[in-house]
């Protein structure tokens, strides 16, 4: 699939999706209805651009889920009480991230595997943290993620505007360039002088800032935290990362994809307990979604290649 | 296509360099430190425990190993939801009755031929990259387990708790089950032509394809097999633990491949090893009850185990690095 047609999928599953839902609930078609369909998407896009990171290096994050609960557990903790200690943390993981991604590259190890090793060592630093759930949000992080923007819910506003950071930075900077670079051939940028153990770094740091600043916000949406609140954001990530239309390998990745792949599991996730139907098909439901989207782009994939060799 | 076995050494003097020898050593080590606390009293308690608590880690850790030998992103990460699920329907279908014990076997080991139909299906079919297949298909799983157990905790048939509890000659249950199901991995893996295939698949899939390796059959049985074994503990677990749990499974996907890692094989794909899954397995046990014995806490213990697998997966790709 071009680059150009990448886009196009996603943005008519989550249409569609939409669709449904306003034409079994035309009420959902309202500010508040809005608000309600995509209440939790903020923090699971947050997370998939933070997943679209590491997938961007041909990598594979199995701790963002822990991750993002250690860092809620700190936000409702730290940040809340003694927010300048809370802060020094928060920024030695995203530092700590680098590291991993450095490690990674200098001994040359599966990313799958040492990401698993750190959800454990995320998972236990959480535990430490908040043994039982509690805790409470910064006041400031409520107010951001409570605000009530004119015409369109806040959810909506952080999407768009995380849409658009990640795809300047990704796709129209030098920097995301080469970063894209290490994916697709990461011989050819370590052969024309760049340092791939710095570029590998600053892709996990990117990732470990977005993971970041999803704990914070799923804090602002839940007041409060425990050590285990976002496990299922690993593979609500990679789903989304997916779904948007990015492929395991070769750094080919799109930042406003991952986002509306997110907005989409978000939107499955609400739609069954907005339709009051039973929550027991919540998660099937984002499942069966992300099959039905991948066979579709499997049909498109496959008339693009005809239409290629009738032209070729 | 590369011989795994010509470069071995046959003599036992160099059996430090076969790959799973180190998960055995680290294993002993956690399990004489553990007992130095206590004197040396509990370690038949200790070791029963061990290779109980291990024969479902290695269990599940078998089929996660012959999925990760086909190479780079094939990986099954629905073995929890599939856990769940047959650990749930075997005992909402045997619903207690010890007549029912083997037929309630049969419902949990054709819920897991049928995630592995269908998670092969999705493979091939509608092409999806193993990880994202697997983990769409455990979602619906999940679900599937969800709608079936209804928070309900039905008791298994007493004489199949026993059995899961129990011991013979001394040997818990449990772990003749999972030695047994090792020792038909090796011979799979190193003394059938199957075997050959599978690391020939995971070595360069193109060759293999090339020299006449059924590759779509090897990939078909392997990922099928994976969620038979899956099922398999799931009804083990649920028998053994008194009813099964929605979240049975859920730690079940780190210690698989975990145990993978760190048992010695290549997490690269096609080159694996049996008895490594079974030294990783009782290590994951032992470095739990270790730090359990010092009085740590579960924090600690979790960043401990982190850590640990990293140095190993850093200390093992050290010395492979050519």
């Amino acid at each position: 699939m071009s680059a150009r047609y990448r886009i196009l999928l996603p943005v008519v599953s989550l249409a569609v999706l939409l669709a449904a839902v306003f034409y079994m609930q035309p009420r959902a078609m309202s500010y508040f209805g809005l608000n309600l369909l995509f209440n939790l998407a903020v923090p699971i896009a947050l997370a998939t651009v933070a997943q679209m990171m590491i997938i961007m290096v041909n990598d594979i994050d199995l701790s963002v889920g822990t991750f993002v609960s250690f860092v809620a557990c700190v936000t409702a903790t730290f940040l809340h009480d003694t927010p300048l200690l809370g802060g020094l943390i928060l920024l030695a993981a995203i530092a700590g991230y680098a590291a991993i991604g450095a490690l990674i590259e200098a001994r040359q190890l599966p990313a799958i595997v040492v990401t698993l090793g750190m959800s454990f060592v995320w998972g236990g630093l959480a535990v430490l943290i908040l043994p039982s759930p509690g805790g409470a949000a910064p006041d400031w992080i409520r107010t951001l993620m409570t605000a009530k923007p004119p015409l369109v819910p806040m959810a909506i506003v952080a999407s768009v505007l995380l849409a658009v950071v990640a795809h300047v930075l990704i796709m129209r900077t030098s920097t995301g360039a080469i970063l894209r670079a290490v994916g697709g051939n990461a011989r050819a940028v370590g052969r024309s002088g760049w340092s791939l153990v710095q570029l590998r770094a600053g892709a996990y740091a990117l990732a470990g800032l977005f993971g970041v600043l999803s704990g914070v916000t799923l804090v602002g949406l839940t007041t409060s935290a425990d050590a285990n609140i976002a496990l299922r954001y690993t593979l609500l990530s990679i789903a989304g990362v997916i779904l948007g239309g990015g492929e395991f390998t070769g750094g080919r990745i799109s930042p406003v994809g991952a986002v509306i792949g997110a907005l989409t599991l978000a939107l499955a996730g609400s739609f069954l307990s907005f339709m009051r139907l039973s929550p027991d098909w919540q998660i099937g439901a984002q499942g069966a979604i992300l099959i039905l989207v991948l066979a579709v782009r499997l049909l498109f994939a496959r008339s693009g290649r005809r239409k290629e060799a009738q032209h070729g | 296509m590369a011989d795994a076995t010509a470069d071995r050494p046959s003599a036992v003097l160099s059996i430090h360099r076969r790959p799973w020898f180190w998960a055995w050593v680290a294993s002993a080590v956690a399990f004489v430190a553990t007992l130095m606390l206590t004197e040396g009293r509990g370690g038949g308690d200790l070791l029963s425990a061990a290779l109980t608590f291990a024969s479902f880690s290695a269990i599940v850790g078998i089929g996660q190993m012959f999925v990760i030998t086909l190479g780079p992103g094939n990986v099954d990460l629905s073995i929890p939801a599939t856990m769940t699920l047959a650990g749930t329907l075997s005992l909402k279908f045997m619903d207690g009755a010890t007549g029912l014990i083997l037929p309630g076997l049969a419902v949990a080991l054709g819920v897991g031929l049928g995630a592995g139909v269908t998670n092969y299906l999705l493979i091939r079919v509608l092409r999806i990259p193993p990880i994202i297949a697997t983990l769409s298909a455990s979602f619906l799983y999940q679900s599937l387990a969800i709608w079936s157990n209804r928070g309900l905790r039905i008791k298994p048939p007493a004489a199949l708790s026993d059995f899961t509890t129990g011991a013979t000659l001394g040997v818990p249950n449990l772990a003749l089950v999972g030695l047994g199901i090792a020792l038909a991995a090796w011979l799979l893996l190193e003394r059938s032509t199957f075997g050959r295939w599978i690391s020939a698949f995971g070595q360069n899939e193109r060759a293999a394809r090339l020299s006449g390796v059924p590759v779509e059959f090897v990939r078909a049985v392997t990922f099928i097999g994976a969620a038979a074994l899956a099922g398999l503990t799931g009804y083990l677990l649920a028998s053994f633990s008194g009813g099964a749990a929605l979240n049975m499974g859920q730690e079940y996907l780190l210690i698989s491949i975990a145990v993978v890692v760190i048992g010695g094989c290549s997490i690269a794909g096609g080159y694996s090893n049996v008895p490594g899954i079974w030294g990783g397995a009782l290590f994951m046990f032992l470095i739990v009850s270790m730090l359990n014995s010092y009085g740590l806490g579960a924090g600690v213990r979790l960043i401990v185990t982190g850590a640990i697998i990293i140095a190993i997966v850093a200390a093992a790709s050290g010395k492979e690095s050519t």
